[in-house]
């Protein structure tokens, strides 16, 4: 008790030693994070303007800089089409949508849709689906951790880390030989249960340390007040956790969403997720380059669109210290 | 409400007995204060009634029933914590209503609603029940923290500290304000801390903790005028008990066996010495080291022979610094070799 006393009053004089910045340093700090974020942005606009240029333009030398947008990236990944005559086009009836045009200019037709929206939803289940219980786990581990008397705690901590010590893709071909054991390869829930694995210890370890920070004064606090102990968790120390568990999740979600050499070595048919279809995208005499950059382009945009709604969390995990507990 | 027995409490941590073999009852209704020092068992007495820990002896008997093995939901008792006292993602009302809405109780929306206000109004915050709990300055997050255990009628409530992280101003009011309440209730309370003001106020009895042990129990007037040993009447009184050899000044018998003599202001006769006087004998037994202004009163320090003594003064004693003063002795508190008091 004491000393979680003497590390408040230590926590709260430091509070207020923090001091203004001049607007010369704002100014100079601002344009690095502006030439910092020109920089990364780079890649990513390259990879947007790949995407709308025809395939010619795609790969001429020098670069395009000014060139005609074109939807047929768009087209080309969504779909599979084949080579007609020009004479068998020409006897078609008028084109029915933009992408039906784009493709009789190249001489085809459409055949069907392409595996990318499936190949996309897997992404989305394993990646979700795996993130959920990773933190789930993660939050349960991280407050028994925290709160409990559990025996040899520091090695079972150490134990979750030391798995984080080897890359995963060494124990490649065991997992492998399991899961063609198990059936669990070419699954959704293999691939579930394999990111879970490999993001729940670093889930233990982040939300521990957000755990170990909530004094547990609210939960004996509520227990008194007549609560269970895991209604207190529900109650208590969940809602001060969030910025944690959105923090640990988003991570989580990176990890199981660009996830390669696994869902390559693992999935091949109707659990293969974007990452491994993406590259395979092959078009006409060689690769179709505006097919692949928009099937990049919009697996980027789940993970944007996620840590944008948790940016409000992030930013508050910031700041949480400088409140009054 | 409730009474409220320990029966040779004991609980250690590591090899540190931090409540050892306590016995101590608190009466239905009655107002008992904790006093000692960081680390004399004081909170981990309050915790061992909570449930919150587990005596490795002894039973706390709540209401006569014996609690051995009941969680702390089950024990029915509130309990204010010195601080992180609310819950930060609720609202003052939420906080209020916390304690109500738990399963154990499911109180009924109406009522609910009645009681919190009610007890709002009883802590003054009911102007900042729309609040974020963290907007809320020092005092105002005291008053909902015992608001929130207000709201219950357990049978005991238990205060750690509630008021030490408040400036002296608002420590005061809130000390009159929370005897005010606990008599208009009825409750029965024990209450911690190491502000001697707030026991002496406050506290139907006192109990001073040592070590883990309860060395003296009784009302404020015995523990002050009273005290079973040195500790306790160390813990009392403004300026500190000023602690001397037997012989060191006039105007008393001391009993065989003394070792010690306490004398506190009101144990301490000081006239001026007569001029001319050489110092020794009654007549300028003592100097005047320096004098302390408070406004109302005066502390003065007092060197005698080796020995420096702190007492207070009228204002208008007519004395200053270096002035050759008498100090008798009236009745103060002998103490033996072993700290025990002898009379």
């Amino acid at each position: 008790m004491s000393s979680a006393k003497s590390a408040a009053t230590a926590t709260a004089s430091s509070a207020h030693s923090v001091v203004e910045p001049s607007p010369t340093s704002k100014r100079v700090a601002g344009a690095i994070v502006i030439l910092y974020a020109l920089i990364t942005l780079v890649p990513l606009v390259w990879i947007f303007l790949t995407s709308i240029k025809s395939p010619p333009d795609s790969i001429s030398y020098p670069p395009k800089i000014l060139f005609t947008p074109s939807l047929e990236g768009y087209c080309n990944l969504f779909t599979t089409r084949t080579r007609q005559t020009p004479d068998y086009i020409a006897a078609l009836p008028p084109p029915s949508g933009v992408c039906d045009a784009v493709t009789r200019e190249r001489n085809m037709v459409i055949a069907g849709a392409s595996n990318f929206l499936p190949r996309f939803a897997n992404s989305l289940i394993i990646a979700f689906g795996s993130t959920f219980l990773a933190v789930s786990l993660g939050t349960l581990a991280a407050y028994g951790f925290s709160r409990f008397k559990v025996p040899l705690a520091d090695d079972l901590l150490f134990f979750i880390l030391s798995t984080r010590m080897m890359p995963p893709i060494a124990v490649a071909i065991p997992i492998y030989l399991m899961y063609r054991q198990l059936g669990l390869s070419d699954t959704a829930l293999g691939m579930m249960l394999l990111y879970t694995a490999v993001n729940v210890s670093l889930a233990v370890w982040l939300l521990k340390g957000f755990i170990d920070e909530i004094p547990r004064e609210y939960e004996e606090a509520a227990m008194i007040d007549g609560y269970t102990r895991l209604q207190a968790f529900f109650k208590v120390v969940l809602p001060q956790a969030t910025t944690g568990i959105a923090a640990t999740a988003i991570f989580c979600l990176i990890f199981a969403w660009n996830e390669y050499a696994f869902a390559s070595l693992l999935t091949s048919g109707s659990a293969q997720t974007a990452p491994p279809f993406i590259p395979t995208i092959i078009g006409e005499g060689g690769q179709d380059w505006p097919a692949v950059a928009a099937g990049t382009t919009i697996f980027l945009v789940p993970i944007l669109v996620f840590t944008i709604l948790l940016r409000k969390q992030l930013l508050r995990g910031i700041t949480f210290g400088a409140v009054r507990k | 409400m409730a009474d409220v027995a320990l029966k040779g409490v004991t609980r250690s941590f590591g090899d540190k007995r931090a409540v050892d073999g306590l016995d101590l009852h608190i009466a239905d209704g009655e107002f008992v204060v904790l006093l000692g020092p960081t680390g004399a068992g004081k909170t981990t007495t309050l915790r061992l009634i909570a449930g919150l820990e587990k005596p490795d002896a002894g039973t706390v008997e709540i209401g006569g029933r014996p609690m051995n093995g009941e969680s702390a939901a089950g024990r029915d008792v509130a309990f204010v914590f010195q601080q992180y006292s609310l819950y930060p993602h609720l609202t003052v009302y939420e906080n209020l209503a916390f304690p109500l809405r738990s399963p154990a109780r499911r109180m009924d929306k109406a009522s609910l609603d009645a009681r919190v206000r009610q007890v709002a109004k009883m802590v003054r915050i009911d102007h900042k029940l729309e609040n974020r709990s963290t907007r809320l300055s020092g005092g105002e997050m005291q008053r909902v923290a015992i608001g929130r255990a207000l709201v219950r009628r357990p049978s005991i409530y238990l205060m750690d500290e509630p008021l030490s992280s408040l400036d002296a101003k608002l420590r005061g009011e809130l000390r009159l304000e929370l005897k005010r309440i606990q008599k208009e209730l009825g409750a029965t309370l024990l209450y911690v801390t190491h502000d001697q003001i707030e026991a002496m106020t406050m506290a139907d009895r006192i109990g001073i903790l040592a070590e883990g042990r309860l060395v003296q129990i009784g009302t404020p007037r015995e523990i002050y005028a009273n005290p079973a040993n040195l500790h306790v009447a160390a813990r009392l009184g403004q300026p500190h008990i000023n602690l001397m050899p037997a012989d060191l000044l006039p105007g008393v018998a001391a009993p065989a066996g003394t070792r010690t003599i306490g004398a506190r202001t009101e144990h301490l006769e000081i006239s001026r010495a007569r001029q001319g006087s050489a110092g020794l004998g009654p007549d300028g037994n003592a100097e005047v080291d320096w004098i302390e202004h408070l406004g109302d009163q005066n502390h003065l320090h007092i060197k005698v022979g080796g020995h420096k003594l702190v007492t207070l003064a009228d204002p208008d004693l007519p004395v200053e610094a270096g002035d050759r003063i008498s100090v008798r002795l009236k009745q103060p508190l002998y103490f033996g070799g072993d700290g025990q008091r002898l009379a």
